[in-house]
């Protein structure tokens, strides 16, 4: 279950609960992680939130530049200078809030507990080690194996992901697998650790089709088998359809729209999530024109005022220039839909809705500023 | 369709691999026959290349041809060997009755104003250090085209009309985003008022916003100027909504080609039935089974001798004398020969083959884990013939032969589709044709195979 941000109270007992059977795995709340540069500060994800239950796949979906694989990198703790996690950003996973952690704890959290797979999978991996080595570097880090014991567990951690020949393949190096093989030795290299928690960022973009299909049915067997919750990034609504159970829709860096993925693609709210869904070719075969959208993705540089939307949303009107919409509920009886757009919540006066946002906005940010 | 009128479904159209997709209804623009294009074939050591292995379609006036395939199918290769961007090895491109393989000098630069291209990297088709105006006037100031005053007046207006303003004439690429860039090369594209366009992967890089305005940017250029496409796309989406014909390719042949819609809703050869199968419907309540293809497709270099796409079919014809063997242990047989060869095909490094040459064992010489896995927990019986060619092959292996295993189960266990390259074959009232053994007469349909195979859950490898 992911919400866009839980309500100020559930939040304050969120700490206290830790074991309790519905305690999700990862919960992230209010994270912003900005860039900071001679010329601009770069919000690239700005006050976002939501959970992850353990076997359950969340997906992010977004255009480029709305913030999806900073949202990762900063989950992972691999915000490099001149980016930084703001303070009052949380990242809590199994209840421990990592944002605090050294470099050093992190690194028992980081394949450990949750462990990444990245888009290209030929620069994460290094040409000079064989195949092997690799994910025996991991098994030795994490696990302590050496010698005969890692080569055999590295054997089968590449049999379960599926590569043929295992034994041999595993002396081999990376330019010796095909595009499709590489991604599956990343996938073993993360599961390596037995991680509860893995981070897909565009793990099929790179590839074919026919090899993406091989490639999602691996991760589906894998999270069957092993319990694995999955945290799945990508900008293809299809991949999105086919891998997520709840879907999170990332605009400048906010999520603008969370729900069960199928009631977002039956019923979009947010009209940048409907404009996203029109413009997809073959969603409307009878049409001979796609739907678009007007403008362009903006940068985030400061604090968000407004509705960052607003500029190309077809539906503005004035209150969107001067009031942050907040995620409010927006779902048809299903409560884990929510939407941030001043449209909602629907049953009011737009004047009612705008002043209950405006109330939500300074509850949530205690009165300070703004 | 050809000359004969009705052209009966399964009956072969020609019986040679140059088949052709012959056209009367619509005036034809580009005729292709039989075109080849290798790469490295003047290399001393080893096979070329073969990119593009012997194709041949039309391409109908005013028409989008869709050309759909993996990477390294060889589509780009065809996209860039049609505006003569790379020599062809054989075959003719007959375009408006003129063969333009042959062409050279001065004819081939005037007939390239009628053929243009559209790159599918915006960032790295532009010269960074050019401005706008540059980039689209160029190709009007190499043809020469009028004077110099027209030729900037002709810019400012192509800018507007692919949606730029007019003063972008003097800003550089990189103060344009990914789409811009996409509609300057379209302008650049459009100078010389060709006929026909290569559009390469055109919107790939872009998102989907953006990518849905230039497709219909596109379709107003086609309207407004009577252009014809030939749209190289891997997003099968972008190709149902654009194209109005479609050609599959794989492994440097067309595999099917046809009208979209028809294409789209009843695929006629394996291979297309598998590529459309894998498509991730941006609708999260569809539950299709998808047909997974097992491993990769082969090294171009070295090419299947039979039916190019043999090796993955999910509805490969089996050789006669193991008719009775279940599918999924026939499915483990096949899976045995895709390991040995990849074996075959494993660059060896020095220390193993130093290894080999003081007649030591290396991992490469150890079959029985693979056969173990394969056929000990197999779910019937293996038969005793099915044995004796694994173990005959496993021994090849052993002495240090992968590549005459690989010889000894092509010959044992090899099939028509192993062996000879299939006809085109008419699917269709409409002229659809499909390059597949299975629509001769006498086999299973491919449609009831694939239905079996989606039904039965396959071996996952």
């Amino acid at each position: 279950m992911a919400t866009i941000d839980a309500p100020e109270d559930e939040r304050e007992t969120a700490g206290v609960g830790v074991g309790r059977g519905d305690e999700p795995l990862l919960s992230v709340e209010a994270l912003t992680t900005a860039f900071y540069t001679d010329r601009e500060t770069i919000r690239a994800v700005d006050g976002i939130g939501f959970d992850i239950h353990e076997g359950e796949t969340l997906g992010i979906v977004g255009e480029s530049g709305s913030g999806k694989s900073v949202t990762a990198r900063s989950i992972m703790g691999l915000v490099e200078s001149p980016g930084r996690i703001e303070p009052r950003s949380s990242v809590r996973f199994r209840g421990e809030e990592l944002t605090d952690l050294s470099e050093k704890e992190y690194r028992t959290v980081r394949g450990g507990g949750i462990a990444m797979v990245f888009q290209d999978p030929l620069t994460s991996l290094n040409p000079v080690y064989t195949v092997g080595n690799q994910i025996k570097e991991a098994l030795r880090l994490h696990q302590g194996l050496r010698g005969e014991e890692a080569t055999e567990r590295a054997i089968e951690l590449l049999e379960a992901v599926s590569i043929p020949d295992a034994a041999r393949r595993v002396e081999e190096y990376p330019h010796q697998f095909s595009g499709g093989m590489r991604q599956r030795a990343v996938i073993a290299m993360a599961l390596a650790c037995d991680p509860d928690l893995l981070i897909c960022d565009e793990p099929t973009t790179a590839l074919d089709v026919t090899i993406q299909a091989q490639i999602l049915e691996l991760l589906e067997d894998l999270q069957e088998e092993r319990g694995l919750s999955i945290l799945f990034i990508t900008h293809d609504m299809g991949v999105i359809a086919e891998v997520s159970d709840r879907v999170a829709v990332m605009y400048a860096g906010e999520t603008v729209e969370s729900a069960p993925v199928e009631e977002l693609f039956r019923s979009p709210k947010h009209p940048y999530t409907q404009g996203l869904l029109e413009s997809i070719p073959g969603r409307h075969p009878d049409s001979d024109r796609l739907r678009t959208i007007e403008g362009d993705v903006p940068t985030p540089n400061a604090a968000a005022t407004d509705c960052r939307f607003a500029p190309r949303c077809p539906e503005v009107f004035e209150d969107c220039h001067e009031v942050h919409p907040q995620p409010v509920a927006v779902g048809s009886g299903d409560e884990d839909h929510h939407a941030a757009c001043l449209l909602y919540p629907e049953d009011t006066s737009r004047d009612a809705a705008v002043e209950h946002h405006v109330e939500r906005k300074r509850e949530r940010t205690g009165g300070e500023g703004e | 369709m050809s000359e004969s009128v009705d052209p009966g479904v399964g009956e072969a159209v020609t019986t040679g691999p140059e088949s052709a997709v012959e056209t009367t209804e619509g005036d034809v623009l580009v005729e292709v026959e039989d075109l080849r294009t290798y790469y490295d074939d003047d290399s001393l050591f080893g096979a070329p290349v073969k990119a593009v292995d012997g194709v041949t379609f039309d391409v109908r006036r005013g028409e989008t041809l869709g050309l759909v395939g993996e990477s390294g199918c060889g589509k780009t290769t065809l996209g860039r060997t049609l505006v003569r961007l790379e020599r062809p090895t054989d075959g003719r491109v007959l375009f408006d009755d003129i063969d333009v393989t042959t062409l050279s000098g001065e004819a081939l630069k005037e007939w390239r104003r009628n053929a243009q291209i559209v790159f599918q990297d915006p960032d790295s088709s532009l010269n960074d250090r050019m401005t706008v105006g540059e980039i689209v006037r160029e190709p009007l100031d190499v043809a020469g085209w009028r004077s110099a005053e027209e030729r900037r007046e002709r810019v400012r207006n192509l800018l507007d009309t692919v949606g730029l303003q007019e003063e972008h004439y003097f800003r550089y690429p990189h103060q344009f985003s990914g789409g811009q860039r996409q509609r300057v090369g379209i302008a650049r594209a459009l100078a010389l008022n060709p006929e026909f366009i290569v559009l390469d992967e055109p919107v790939s890089a872009l998102d989907v916003s953006v990518q849905a305005k230039i497709l219909n940017l596109l379709e107003d250029l086609q309207d407004e100027f009577g252009l014809t496409y030939l749209l190289i796309a891997h997003d099968l989406s972008v190709v149902r909504h654009i194209c109005d014909r479609v050609a599959v390719m794989y492994l440097g042949h067309l595999m099917e080609i046809g009208d979209t819609e028809e294409l789209f809703a009843d695929p006629a050869n394996p291979y297309t039935h598998s590529l459309l199968s894998a498509i991730p419907e941006p609708d999260p309540t569809a539950r299709k089974q998808r047909i997974t293809l097992r491993g990769t497709p082969p090294n171009p270099r070295d090419p299947p001798t039979g039916c190019p796409f043999t090796t993955r079919c999910p509805a490969k014809i089996r050789p006669e004398e193991f008719a009775d063997v279940g599918d999924e242990l026939w499915e483990r047989v096949e899976v045995f020969r895709e390991v040995l060869r990849e074996r075959n095909r494993a660059d060896l490094s020095v220390r193993q083959r130093v290894k080999r040459l003081l007649g030591r064992r290396t991992q490469y010489d150890d079959v029985d884990e693979v056969i173990t896995d394969l056929f000990d927990d197999a779910p019937v019986d293996v038969p005793e013939e099915l044995r004796g060619h694994i173990g005959e092959a496993a021994d090849r292996v052993r002495a240090g032969n992968p590549g005459k295993a690989v010889a000894y189960t092509d010959d044992a266990f090899s099939s028509v589709c192993d062996t000879e390259k299939p006809a085109y074959y008419a699917v269709s009232g409409s002229g659809r044709e499909s390059f597949c053994h299975r629509h001769g007469g006498g086999y299973e349909s491919v449609d009831d195979v694939v239905e079996r195979k989606r039904s039965n859950d396959g071996l996952d490898v």
